[in-house]
């Protein structure tokens, strides 16, 4: 399954998850970025594609408040942030 | 001779120049120090009395009875639940109407019954506090918000319940305008003022919509 998503994906990232929050508006991509990496162990990687235009700023006051490390931003109309758990 | 004397009193100078220089060299890192320690301890306090005594906890008081209000509620309580927060919303008074599943006229006085008639039943038929045009407005943005992908106020609510959002419905509010707990969607927590301010007092934010 975490093939699929990965096939799915418009730009090549390594991740252990992989997250297709597209055409998502405030706050679901935040809510389940959140949900999915509850179940993540720690050091993983996740990668999750939005559309939503607020996703960079919100994806970075989150990983601000989670304590977690954004590793890549790809920019454009499908963005795409990689976030490591700590 | 002369000269000889005035070399000794200019290399005597240099000496207490120096000398002067390391005193007082000394002296201003002695006293940084003890700024810095000051300084140090004062931010601790500080720290542990700012951020220590208030959990890591949000508590929104839903109030309004309009739909784009409380969605504006119900985003920021899921928003806050997906960055690790504690989060309650208190409802009451007119909010109330978007926690209702149905009316039960059954043994309720006039006037309860009245206001149950007058009020909206449910988070898919509130008004808009701006251009609700006698109905019309709301099924205009739920037309827009549904064609933009965004989600309804029922599906925020459900979204605030799986996140582990608690919802508390005011119970004097309830009594007020006589909606009885059958009437509310399950598994709601009650409370008062008292709830309310036993939450708000630990929190970090606390939000009035």
């Amino acid at each position: 399954m975490q093939e699929d998503m990965k096939d799915k994906m418009n730009i090549e990232v390594e991740a252990d998850e992989y997250l297709d929050c597209k055409d998502m508006k405030c706050p679901l991509p935040i809510v389940k970025l959140s949900k999915t990496i509850k179940q993540m162990t720690a050091g993983q990687v996740i990668a999750v594609e939005a559309t939503d235009p607020a996703f960079k700023s919100d994806v970075q006051a989150w990983v601000k408040t989670m304590g977690c490390e954004l590793l890549e931003f790809i920019e454009g109309p499908v963005q795409v942030a990689v976030i490591r758990k700590p | 001779m002369g000269s000889q004397s005035s070399k000794t009193i200019a290399q005597l100078d240099r000496n207490l120049v120096d000398y002067i220089d390391e005193a007082v060299t000394a002296k201003v890192a002695e006293k940084l120090n003890a700024f810095q320690e000051q300084i140090a301890q004062t931010l601790a306090r500080c720290q542990k009395n700012s951020v220590s005594q208030l959990s890591n906890r949000a508590t929104i008081i839903a109030f309004s009875g309009e739909m784009d209000k409380l969605i504006a509620a119900f985003i920021i309580a899921t928003g806050a639940a997906s960055i690790g927060m504690d989060v309650s919303v208190y409802v009451t008074f007119w909010a109330l109407s978007a926690l209702k599943k149905k009316n039960r006229f059954k043994g309720k006085a006039f006037t309860d019954m009245l206001t149950a008639l007058m009020l909206p039943t449910g988070p898919d038929h509130l008004g808009t506090s701006k251009l609700n045009m006698f109905g019309a407005g709301p099924m205009f943005f739920s037309y827009v918000m549904k064609k933009k992908n965004m989600s309804s106020l029922a599906d925020l609510i459900e979204l605030a319940r799986q996140t582990g959002v608690r919802i508390i419905a005011c119970q004097t509010a309830m009594d007020v305008m006589g909606i009885t707990r059958e009437e509310l969607v399950d598994d709601l927590d009650f409370g008062g003022v008292a709830t309310y301010l036993a939450d708000a007092c630990d929190s970090k934010i606390t939000l009035f919509i």
